[in-house]
């Protein structure tokens, strides 16, 4: 009746803190939890020691889908050369305000 | 006995348990079965050697004799501590750690809520500082009673014996005396009679989802700290701890 | 693309101090030599534990008891660190546990000494934690994102460990004799072993070129080494200690002190697994380990109960 893990050392989470209250949740690391909430207490134990964190995340690591190196060139360098999404592209007359 | 003096040996007995337990915790650090536990553990233990340095200091303060937060814990004698038996338990394995760990922390948890409440300006703020601490421990442990209690075969035999261990310590946890009804009357700390209201339908339901059995003991539980009088434990805790520090009495460290 | 063509971007890529990402194709020996090197750093980090754990228990004052839990804590959490880092890799803890149980893997070797007074305490976070600091500040500007990244955050969180050492060394030095004889045989016995700790000497060293090359490492074991021994000179001066090494002296010209033979015999004695220690620091790993695997089990037992409880519920 006993499962035998495949892994003993449970599986791997990443771990996301927010720093501070309002701002996004950024990648701090990775912790090994058998489920999600030791994953939390241990992303709390491992990652917030030094008041880092108001907030945290954890998601298994195999659900995270990633971009690969060869997707970059077709991914990203189109964003190239569409700089008219970006304000500065376009020209102000002087004394106009608020744009 | 007066209410400094109450008030004093009360901290004392706080500080104590804070101080043993910690002790105690300290001893895994590195020797986990996973990192992340033993972080997790070391966390606990500096949250109670923590908690002591507080305690200890504030009781030197009300006896107003000079004596340090290191005088109490490096240069008393066995029989002048006063930490409950439970904390002095030996670590055993990780069942036995996180059982003696669990039954405290639900005490410690109830107890310290209630002193939030206390006419002592400064147990009041030690409680609520501390309370956010103990919260934390008292679900880690929980947790962990669950998941071994209902893990496999030979975990839940390990919590069981851990348990069977470990429970004739919690009788004394609830034990008053002339400090309690002196502190009780100036509204200072709660009568330990409300706590273990508190404690026992909480430990009990926790143990039942471990799917765990509390022991019979017929009735009888372990006793003596109150009167300084310690399991065999004790003594060897005493004697690692202090042995440095005693060795060179002079010495800053 | 043949592979000599992708190695040859590869290292362009590396020379122009972009950083190498875990899924971005690497040659296999980049590969391999981070795995050594990273998973031996965790190892370090855990084996390290040890020594130093050995006082937790005996600390002379509550403060420094706290101070010696939590720093003993990081080295938990750096050695989580970089075995996250190493994973990125694909290799994963579990077999690189395995790797340091086995004696396969090695751990940095000055831990195979044994810490025999309390002035170890402030010998090992003075001393060897500032070698490491000096070594690792110089890892964290490698290659490899994710391993200098954990080298960045282990920097941080090194240096109080660095302090809080040399403010044992500095109070027992100050005190009263016994204690100052304390602080003075600690340093004779951390000073050489701390030294050889940055790694055998440039012309000795078989995996230099290549991981300078890949920028695995940046500077030269003796550049970083040296680095060191200009640090902490002076301040065992500060302390009124005396460096064990009747040649050291300040060289005006080139502004470096310059050290004594190194005695790469003992080095290599106890790399070789006959260090004072060594079988009680793998044991305690081992025994750890086996302790641990029915809680382990029992966590991984109780995760399946719930998922499927779940199901069923569902």
């Amino acid at each position: 009746m006993t499962e035998k893990p495949e892994n003993d050392q449970g599986q791997l989470w990443e771990v996301f803190i927010q720093a501070k209250p309002g701002i996004a949740h950024k990648h701090a690391g990775s912790v090994h939890a058998h489920d999600a909430e030791m994953a939390l207490a241990s992303a709390r134990d491992v990652y917030t020691r030094r008041r880092e964190g108001t907030s945290i995340w954890v998601v298994p690591s195999n659900m995270i889908a990633a971009t690969t190196e060869q997707d970059a060139d077709s991914f990203f360098d189109p964003a190239d050369d569409k700089a008219y999404r970006h304000p500065t592209f376009y020209t102000v007359p002087e004394g106009v305000k608020y744009l | 006995m007066n209410k400094e003096e109450a008030l004093q040996a009360y901290l004392i007995r706080l500080g104590d348990n804070a101080l043993i337990l910690g002790q105690r915790l300290g001893e895994w650090c590195g020797h986990a079965h996973q990192l992340e536990s033993d972080i997790a553990l070391t966390n606990v233990a500096l949250d109670n050697v923590g908690q002591s340095r507080n305690l200890l200091t504030e009781a030197g303060r009300i006896e107003d004799k000079g004596r340090t937060e290191d005088d109490f814990a490096f240069f008393r004698k066995e029989q002048e501590f006063r930490n409950n038996l439970l904390v002095e338990q030996e670590n055993g394995n990780f069942a036995q750690t996180i059982t003696r760990q669990y039954l405290f922390d639900v005490f410690q948890f109830h107890l310290y809520k209630a002193l939030t409440e206390s006419k002592d300006e400064f147990l009041a703020g030690f409680a609520e500082k501390s309370l956010k601490e103990v919260t934390y421990h008292r679900k880690l442990s929980g947790d962990w009673m669950v998941r071994l209690g209902d893990g496999t075969d030979e975990s839940h035999a390990k919590m069981q014996e851990a348990l069977d261990i470990m429970w004739p310590f919690t009788g004394e946890l609830f034990e008053m005396t002339e400090i309690d009804e002196v502190l009780i009357a100036e509204g200072i700390v709660p009568s330990l009679k409300d706590i273990e209201e508190k404690w026992r339908p909480e430990v009990e339901a926790v143990i039942d989802e471990a799917t765990l059995a509390i022991p019979d003991t017929m009735g009888y539980m372990a006793r003596g700290s109150r009167d300084g009088h310690h399991t065999e434990y004790l003594g060897y805790i005493l004697a690692e701890m202090q042995a440095l520090p005693r060795s060179m009495p002079d010495a800053k460290w | 693309m043949d592979t000599a063509e992708r190695e040859k971007q590869f290292q362009e890529k590396i020379d122009s101090g972009l950083k190498v990402e875990a899924k971005e194709w690497m040659p296999e020996n980049y590969r391999k030599q981070l795995m050594r090197m990273i998973s031996q750093h965790a190892h370090s980090e855990i084996v390290g534990m040890l020594p130093e754990g050995n006082w937790i228990t005996r600390a002379p004052s509550l403060r420094r008891k706290a101070v010696l839990l939590a720093k003993v804590q990081d080295e938990a959490g750096h050695g989580l660190y970089l075995y996250s880092a190493a994973e990125t890799l694909g290799i994963d803890r579990k077999t690189m546990i395995d790797q340091l149980l086995s004696g396969k893997a090695k751990y940095s070797s000055i831990f195979n000494y044994p810490t025999i007074s309390w002035a170890d305490m402030g010998a090992i976070g003075w001393l060897v934690d500032g070698a490491a600091i000096v070594n690792q500040t110089m890892l964290a500007r490698g290659s490899y994102g994710p391993y200098s990244r954990a080298m960045v955050r282990i920097c941080k969180e090194e240096s109080f460990h660095n302090r809080q050492g040399y403010e044992i060394i500095y109070q027992l030095a100050k005190g009263t004799p016994e204690q100052k004889e304390m602080a003075q045989d600690a340093l004779n016995r951390w000073w050489w072993p701390s030294i050889q700790m940055l790694g055998p000497s440039d012309a000795q060293s078989k995996n230099s070129d290549e991981t300078m090359r890949w920028r695995i490492k940046v500077e030269s074991n003796d550049t970083v080494r040296q680095r060191f021994i200009d640090r902490t000179v002076p301040q065992a001066e500060a302390a009124g200690l005396t460096i064990p090494d009747p040649d050291l002296k300040y060289n005006e010209e080139t502004e470096h002190w310059e050290i004594g033979e190194i005695e790469w015999t003992e080095f290599y004695r106890v790399i070789k697994g006959h260090g004072p220690c060594n079988r009680k620091r793998l044991k305690a790993r081992q025994d750890a380990e086996r302790e641990g695997q029915w809680v382990r089990e029992a966590a991984a037992a109780y995760a399946g109960k719930q998922r499927a409880r779940a199901v069923k519920a569902a």
